[in-house]
């Protein structure tokens, strides 16, 4: 897919942990203000991408750019400025349990600030924060005292909780451990926020409904390297063997022998 | 040569592992670096004082119970362990002589230590375990935030800066059980108690047992840090930190102790001359 103006773009990034190879030769461009959706089989790499947006980690080669500048080389302190305008939601959503919800929200800008003046527009965006994904009245609970589903909305403030606000939202798997009722809120949030933000998501997932559901781009990622890119319909109506096996749930033959030994016992 | 084969893979494994340390150390000197590298700035920041007065109070104030019993009985230990001997040789009035500086010196900062490495160490290490198996070290980064300096710093300064005040709650609670137990039980005398100890326990006896405590406190804190930011995923990984943490510090304490006492030594005589003997 050409994209004119991506604001991030992932040119032959390649990593490997020890002998295995994770990613091979990847280029991806992310659209502006779109939602791209990468879905993929457990253990294909797909977190892994979404890692070296946000410099978590670094490609053993290739490039990664943030608005055209290039930043897998970046010192820690040098990437600073590049994270507080990138938002990632932690499949594990990834709270701190010794605070609050509130302070869990406010966390980034109370570091980054300090004074009374910005303590009272901390609060008021907190709250702001928190009412658009339908919690206003848990600002003083525990992470502990939530669901899971609440958790990931506490995630998804954090996300938006900041001053300017994100230009991209990273999400890993969020519909993953929720029921059916949850992910549902949780897709129309995704939806939402990028309407009202007019936020760029990157979403990775393997929960092919909520791909469809929040995805203006779907990518498919297999054994490293992207095998589909297209809108949901091109992926949905696909013919490719891969895709169609992910799509209905069939396992590989290759992955079923290790199940069914080769003597027959 | 069906019998080379264990032997080759017991040696290769062997080689991996003399590899591995290095390295191991390596890490651990590199985050003990920034950890430290980190804590004048935290000290001098109103950030860095909202990050470490939690951190005071969960390693000191919560402490202090553990490290008072613990030097009270060492206090008293002492007295009954040493009591006969003193009597015996008519010198029962200054037991307190000994066995204060036994605990300012020695016992006082080691116990305190070891207390400590029992008591915080292996929860800093699951608590910084638990929060790097859950991702929230890598939302630390990803927010912008250097997860050394926000987590690990404080505790360290927490660590270093407490472990000495905790050892004086330890030396003080030892002087007065080891009193209690003289006096109470084997019903001697106070004031020849005080007047002894006053007269042989000095400045220095009690300074270098803090100075081994900084050591000690420092130890603990870099150690069960850098265990918890290191250790690997899920439960067992975390259980394993915490064992770890509380392993190595303990050994450290000792090595350390072993070494601070080399140096205290020729530094006394670098200063006093050999003033002790001719006394």
């Amino acid at each position: 897919m050409n994209i004119s103006d991506p604001v991030i773009e992932l040119r032959r990034v390649s990593k490997a942990f020890g002998r295995q190879r994770v990613l091979t030769d990847i280029d991806l461009a992310i659209e502006r203000g779109k939602t791209t959706v990468i879905i993929g089989r457990s253990g294909t790499g797909k977190s892994v991408l979404l890692k070296h947006i946000v410099g978590l980690l670094r490609p053993d080669r290739g490039e990664v750019y943030f608005e055209d500048q290039r930043i897998d080389h970046l010192s820690e302190r040098a990437l600073t400025p590049v994270r507080r305008q990138i938002s990632f939601v932690f499949q594990l959503n990834a709270l701190f349990d010794s605070m609050s919800v509130a302070e869990n929200v406010a966390f980034t800008m109370t570091e980054q600030r300090t004074g009374r003046a910005d303590k009272r527009k901390i609060q008021s965006l907190v709250r702001h924060c928190l009412e658009l994904v339908g919690l206003s009245d848990f600002e003083h609970k525990r992470p502990s005292e939530l669901s899971g589903g609440e958790k990931k909305r506490v995630a998804f403030a954090r996300a938006i909780a900041l001053d300017p606000p994100p230009k991209i939202i990273l999400y890993d798997e969020p519909t993953a451990g929720l029921d059916p009722q949850r992910a549902d809120v949780v897709n129309k949030l995704i939806r939402h926020l990028q309407h009202e933000m007019n936020v760029t998501g990157v979403v990775v997932t393997h929960d092919m409904k909520s791909a469809i559901e929040v995805g203006d781009r779907l990518l498919m990622l297999w054994d490293g390297r992207f095998i589909a890119d297209g809108v949901p319909d091109d992926l949905v109506n696909s013919k490719q063997a891969q895709v169609r096996r992910f799509l209905d749930g069939i396992a590989a033959p290759e992955d079923l022998k290790m199940l069914i030994p080769s003597n027959g016992r | 040569m069906p019998r080379a084969k264990p032997m080759a893979l017991a040696i290769s494994r062997l080689g991996e592992r003399a590899l591995e340390m290095p390295a191991l150390f390596g890490r651990f000197c590199i985050f003990s670096f920034w950890t430290m590298t980190f804590g004048p700035l935290e000290l001098i920041s109103r950030r860095g004082w909202r990050h470490l007065m939690p951190q005071c109070f969960s390693i000191g104030t919560l402490s202090v119970p553990v490290i008072m019993l613990t030097g009270a009985f060492v206090g008293m230990v002492l007295v009954v362990q040493s009591y006969s001997q003193f009597d015996t040789a008519g010198l029962a009035d200054r037991i307190g002589v000994i066995v204060n500086i036994s605990v300012a010196s020695e016992l006082g900062p080691v116990l305190a230590g070891i207390m400590l490495a029992g008591r915080v160490g292996g929860a800093l290490a699951a608590e910084l375990g638990t929060m790097n198996v859950t991702e929230q070290l890598l939302a630390l980064r990803s927010m912008g935030c250097n997860p050394v300096r926000h987590l690990a710093t404080p505790r360290f300064l927490a660590c270093l800066l407490l472990a000495p005040i905790l050892t004086l709650y330890a030396d003080l609670l030892g002087a007065l059980g080891a009193w209690a137990v003289y006096t109470l039980y084997y019903g001697g005398e106070s004031e020849p108690y005080w007047f002894y100890t006053s007269q042989a326990v000095e400045y220095w006896d009690l300074g270098t047992g803090l100075v081994k405590a900084l050591f000690f406190g420092g130890a603990i804190g870099l150690i069960s840090c850098y265990k918890g930011f290191h250790c690997r995923a899920g439960a067992e990984g975390v259980g394993r930190a915490c064992t770890e943490a509380f392993v190595i510090s303990f050994i450290m304490i000792l090595v350390l102790d072993f070494f601070l006492n080399l140096v205290i030594n020729r530094l006394y005589e670098g200063i006093y001359g050999f003033r002790g003997l001719l006394l």
